[in-house]
């Protein structure tokens, strides 16, 4: 099972770090990610794996939106299935 | 494999179209409550109720942050109070109504519904004692919803039953004058009233349902209107194709919140409504989505083309994307629940006359439509007869939600708050039909052939 967050703001250093460190802090494996940075706007998709998860799915989804409050990004970790099941037949 | 424009789609609708699950209803069975004593009776309903739905807010909420998509409502419908306090004195009826506003307080659902009666060819005693105090109920509870079935294909129209609902919504908007009349926004009046409609005020659990049931309404119209936006000046063809994929992705995560409340709750799945259910949030419009195909307002002539092909194509869409589809699955038109639809009736484009064309192709009826507070009853019965004939000609469920604000007059407006928004009060026809209302009886079923 796989979770794709995503990650949006104003651009500073270190915001891969801190997600990273958040996901391995509860046991998500980072398999992917994309990331662009249009002029001070930073863009990030990230597909996690979440079957080695120490926490509950929803706690680790309040962790990382806590951290985006804290940073003033936007941070939204969503159950891969519903792309897979809007997008796919 | 997941693709990011695919992601990027998802969180678009999500944060700016407003894609939401409008409703996870649970549908519970009253009839092993049946008791000859009111407060057994009561008692029994309450446990029921309280038992069975524990845990249907907070596995909502969990699957809401699971998949990162709003689940708005989270209700409870019932099996038909007539039905399952058939030897309940009036009294005992109203009690069942506090019992049922105590289930949805300890349980914590937003609207519960079922306090509803099915008199489409004759009313029991049971079914008038409910009748006689619906009213009373609407007025001192603020979750319960009620609706009344007055029509079928098969059996025709209960006029006697029509002329009882006129009087109710006047004694309704009366017992809440104080609050906009805000009793009328919890009534419907059906004619072929479906039996697993999630969306209130007309949900209730009927008899051929299981113990229990999951049905989930979905919603959207702001994804739809949006994909039409973007399209540009494609044709009708390109344009019906394009709301069939749009209602296939929205349907598609209905199904999937449906799947996973019904296993977690351990409560099978009953279906999906493929209805397109506007709030009064700017963009959330069916109004807008009629616009954006090309109307200079709602209402203009042409308006119930669109609808038709609206109406259709979200339905091809949706039923390739869910297992089993049902309840009223239809583009919604209520006034005061839809922006474009309040402007369109403040700016004179949308009459009462176009509305009831639009729900002869759309479902459900008319909805939240405020008119005059000194309508007589059998104006609002003539209005509730002309709209329940187009559903028992036409094979399909239409219903009437009008709320006669006491103290409010054409050129006023009234506001219900949250999802029910607010609605400016639009002029009926000032003729009156009483002689045919007072007449009573039924009208015979239609034949069915030599249709035209």
């Amino acid at each position: 099972m796989k979770a794709v967050i995503t990650v949006t703001g104003k651009d500073s250093v270190g915001i891969i770090a801190k997600v990273a460190t958040a996901c391995a802090d509860n046991g998500a494996n980072i398999v992917d990610i994309s990331q662009s940075v249009l002029q001070d706007y930073f863009a990030m998709i990230m597909l996690a794996d979440i079957d080695t998860l120490t926490v509950e799915f929803s706690a680790f989804v309040d962790k990382l939106a806590a951290l985006g409050r804290e940073h003033g990004l936007e941070i939204h970790t969503m159950h891969e299935d519903i792309f897979n099941t809007m997008h796919h037949i | 494999m997941i693709e990011t424009k695919d992601i990027l789609e998802t969180i678009q609708m999500i944060r700016q179209e407003n894609l939401d699950i409008r409703t996870i209803t649970m549908g519970i069975s009253l009839f092993d409550c049946v008791s000859d004593d009111a407060d057994r009776l009561c008692d029994k309903i309450y446990d029921k109720i309280t038992r069975t739905a524990e845990h249907l807010v907070e596995t909502g909420c969990d699957i809401e942050k699971k998949y990162g998509i709003p689940i708005v409502n989270k209700r409870v419908s019932v099996t038909p109070v007539s039905l399952v306090g058939g030897n309940m004195s009036p009294d005992g009826f109203l009690k069942i109504a506090h019992t049922l506003q105590r289930a949805a307080d300890t349980v914590g659902v937003n609207f519960i519904g079922g306090y509803s009666a099915l008199v489409h060819k004759g009313m029991t005693q049971g079914d008038r004692n409910l009748i006689s105090v619906i009213p009373e109920a609407l007025a001192e509870t603020q979750l319960v919803c009620s609706s009344v079935n007055v029509a079928s294909t098969k059996a025709g129209i209960n006029m006697d039953a029509i002329r009882l609902m006129g009087s109710t919504i006047k004694r309704a908007a009366a017992l809440t004058a104080d609050r906009n009349s805000i009793g009328c926004a919890k009534l419907v009046v059906f004619a072929n009233v479906p039996e697993d409609n999630p969306f209130m005020a007309g949900a209730f659990h009927g008899v051929g349902e299981p113990d229990t049931v999951i049905n989930v309404g979905v919603s959207g119209p702001g994804v739809v209107s949006s994909a039409i936006a973007r399209a540009g000046d494609c044709d009708l063809s390109a344009l019906a194709d394009l709301i069939k994929k749009t209602a296939f992705k929205i349907t598609r995560v209905g199904q999937l919140v449906a799947s996973e409340a019904a296993d977690r709750l351990g409560v099978p799945f009953g279906i999906i409504d493929l209805s397109l259910a506007p709030t009064p949030a700017v963009g959330d419009s069916v109004a807008l989505i009629l616009e954006n195909m090309g109307l200079e307002s709602v209402g203009a002539h042409g308006t119930t083309a669109c609808l038709a092909m609206l109406n259709d194509a979200v339905k091809k869409g949706g039923v390739m994307a869910s297992s089993h589809v049902g309840g009223l699955s239809g583009a919604f038109i209520p006034v005061s629940e839809d922006a474009g639809m309040i402007t369109a009736v403040r700016n004179g484009a949308l009459s009462i006359e176009k509305l009831e064309a639009m729900t002869a192709v759309c479902s459900v009826g008319l909805d939240m439509i405020a008119v005059p507070g000194d309508t007589t009853e059998e104006v609002i019965c003539g209005l509730i007869a002309d709209e329940i004939s187009i559903g028992v000609v036409n094979t399909k469920t239409t219903a009437v939600r009008v709320i006669p604000a006491v103290g409010k007059t054409v050129g006023d407006e009234v506001d219900f708050g949250g999802l029910l928004g607010s609605a400016p009060i639009m002029p009926l026809r000032p003729y009156s039909p009483a002689k045919f209302i007072h007449r009573g009886g039924r009208i015979p079923a239609p034949i069915h052939s030599l249709k035209n």
